[in-house]
């Protein structure tokens, strides 16, 4: 029988990391979440060109989107990371595996088989996916509304340096890279989590108390510490790419740190989900 | 029966949840190519079974071997050949009936890519879906949702189809549809696995069957068997009940003892062949005043019932 011949033969089964993130992207939750995310560079742009009261308060770099428009992007980097990105984040990092057991899928992909390890890393890499996109997101709208709303000539640096408008956008894709990184260790976080339960609005809300716990921490100088081992740590370390030279401790250290806590809770995850009875 | 010759077996077979016994060492024997029914009650452990069968549950102890290898450590190489329909359907509802297929398909390692679209058109096809191929899952009926289930199963080519409920939802004409189903199936020499609480539904197309109470197998063999396992047996009204019974015991007949005091005797049939016209005349030649005779062969449905008792209470 020809099906025969073809079974001998696995495809590598890139087909259902394919059809995760078609899933994932082709749902009108996803395109909600992405675009609340490109409302805030827009917001925070409207108002500064409205009110033309940069300075004196508000956010870091505030004071220097009239110079130039790119500031928009890091703006609402600061403000997205240490909240709506990690929400964003908590619900697709969450919903991973709790949600498949609550639409009854888990099964049906289980007996396929998609194989468990497989599965777990699918849906990881759907998380990580969606990390970058949510944080491209919010580049690429502060960077188009800044531009269409204020200057976008040269760039002066924090360190008082100016660089070309290319170079500065480079700096604008390494800072979209070091964020997207800062949200890993928070989706391995939720990937575990979403392993211990059928309702994934349970799931999602761990995942973003872990976060808002570790920045919590993050905050008490009497815990001085544990704060380098706080995944939210390094979170807000961006600006270390719009000085001149670039300082790549930060990079280096939030990496490092990222990867232990996704090996940590991948491991985990393993751990619960390898041999769960599923009943859902 | 070699053991080579079963698409299912499974050894002391137990699940427990805490002190909870849901499945208690049972001994399934499903031969290559049969229909098997799997039949029980609400809450008699099938589903809890068939889990352990596909390798989402792991056992307690006992075994389960599928296609001859052992579960749920042979899930990679044996599920590929077995289509499944588990507690239901489950399936995106924000996707379309196709979408959703292709989604489910794209797990399977051994299911070509290259002709991902062209199954699932099949699979809808054979289960009457292609009408509501595009349309969103969440706008489906409870009995297209069990259709879509199915044609999830028969993606690619199986050896063996575990069907867990399969006409629950349906009307009438999906009933038989899906028997029709399942019969041409079965006649491509696929093995099917179906349970069912409602023995009507799958009793005309069964080869075998085996009925689940209260966790444990409480009967299993071919149709035919479980028929005579239920004996035929005859029932006389007479007000002579001494001398009757003395005529009937001479027929090798079992006379059950008398249970009411209308003067009705159940006497179960012994291993010779026994006709019944000859019983009356030898009842009557014997001097028995014979006010009502009968001649009765249970139906699988009385041997179901008194297998797993007729209440409406879940056991437990």
């Amino acid at each position: 029988m020809t099906t025969d011949l073809v079974r001998t033969r696995p495809s590598a089964g890139l087909a259902l990391l394919g059809t995760e993130l078609g899933v994932l992207f082709r749902r009108k939750r996803t395109w909600a979440m992405l675009a609340a995310l490109a409302a805030v560079p827009i917001l925070i742009a409207i108002a500064v060109r409205v009110t033309h009261s940069s300075s004196g308060g508000g956010p870091a770099f505030l004071d220097r989107i009239e110079n130039n428009g790119l500031f928009v992007v890091f703006v609402a980097l600061g403000v997205c990371v240490p909240l709506f990105l990690p929400l964003t984040v908590g619900v697709v990092a969450g919903d991973t595996i709790a949600g498949e057991a609550s639409h009854g899928t888990l099964r049906y992909l289980l007996i396929a088989p998609a194989g468990r390890i497989r599965l777990l890393a699918v849906k990881y890499v759907g998380a990580a996916a969606f990390s970058l996109a949510a944080t491209l997101v919010v580049c690429i709208a502060g960077a188009l509304i800044g531009f269409a709303l204020f200057p976008s000539g040269s760039v002066a640096l924090l360190s008082g340096d100016t660089v070309s408008i290319a170079d500065a956008l480079g700096r604008s894709l390494l800072i979209a890279m070091y964020v997207t990184i800062s949200l890993l260790g928070l989706s391995a976080i939720g990937l575990f989590l979403s392993t211990l339960t059928d309702v994934p609005v349970g799931a999602m809300a761990a995942t973003i108390i872990f976060s808002v716990a570790s920045e919590v921490l993050d905050q008490l100088p009497q815990l001085a510490w544990l704060h380098p081992w706080l995944f939210s740590n390094y979170w807000l370390g961006f600006g270390d790419f719009l000085r001149d030279p670039i300082s790549w401790t930060a990079f280096g250290q939030n990496a490092a740190l990222q990867a232990g806590y996704i090996v940590v809770f991948a491991a985990l995850a393993y751990g619960r989900f390898a041999a769960k009875d599923i009943l859902s | 029966m070699s053991e080579d010759d079963l698409a299912i077996e499974t050894h002391g077979l137990t699940k427990q949840f805490g002190s909870y016994a849901a499945v208690k060492n049972i001994d399934l024997s499903v031969p290559h190519g049969s229909v098997f029914g799997f039949l029980g009650p609400n809450g008699s452990g099938k589903t809890t079974t068939i889990r352990m069968l596909l390798g989402l549950a792991s056992p307690t102890s006992g075994e389960a071997r599928v296609l001859g290898a052992p579960m749920p450590r042979a899930n990679a190489t044996v599920l590929p050949r077995v289509g499944a329909l588990v507690e239901g359907p489950g399936f995106y509802p924000y996707l379309s009936g196709a979408d959703n297929l292709r989604r489910l398909d794209s797990a399977d390692r051994y299911a070509p890519s290259r002709t991902r679209g062209a199954r699932v058109a099949e699979a809808l096809e054979r289960v009457g879906l292609s009408a509501a191929a595009t349309k969103k899952v969440k706008a489906y009926s409870l009995g297209m949702k069990q259709r879509l289930g199915i044609a999830n199963a028969l993606l690619t080519p199986r050896e063996l189809l575990i069907l867990d409920e399969p006409t629950n939802g349906l009307d009438p004409q999906g009933t038989r549809e899906v028997r029709a189903l399942v019969r041409s199936l079965a006649l491509q020499g696929t093995t099917i696995f179906v349970s069912s609480h409602l023995l009507a539904e799958i009793e005309q197309i069964c080869s075998h069957a085996a009925v689940m109470s209260a966790g444990a197998l409480v009967a299993q063999g071919t149709l035919d068997e479980l028929r005579q396992v239920g004996r035929p047996h005859v029932r006389v009204a007479t007000p002579d009940p001494s001398l009757a019974t003395g005529v009937l015991t001479g027929f090798g007949m079992t006379v059950a003892p008398t249970t009411n005091d209308g003067g009705e005797l159940v006497a179960v049939l012994g291993d010779a062949p026994t006709e019944p016209d000859e019983v009356v005349a030898a009842l009557v030649a014997a001097g028995v005043r014979v006010r009502g005779f009968a001649f009765e062969t249970p139906s699988l449905e009385d041997r179901f019932v008194s297998l797993t008792g007729e209440g409406f209470n879940v056991d437990h």
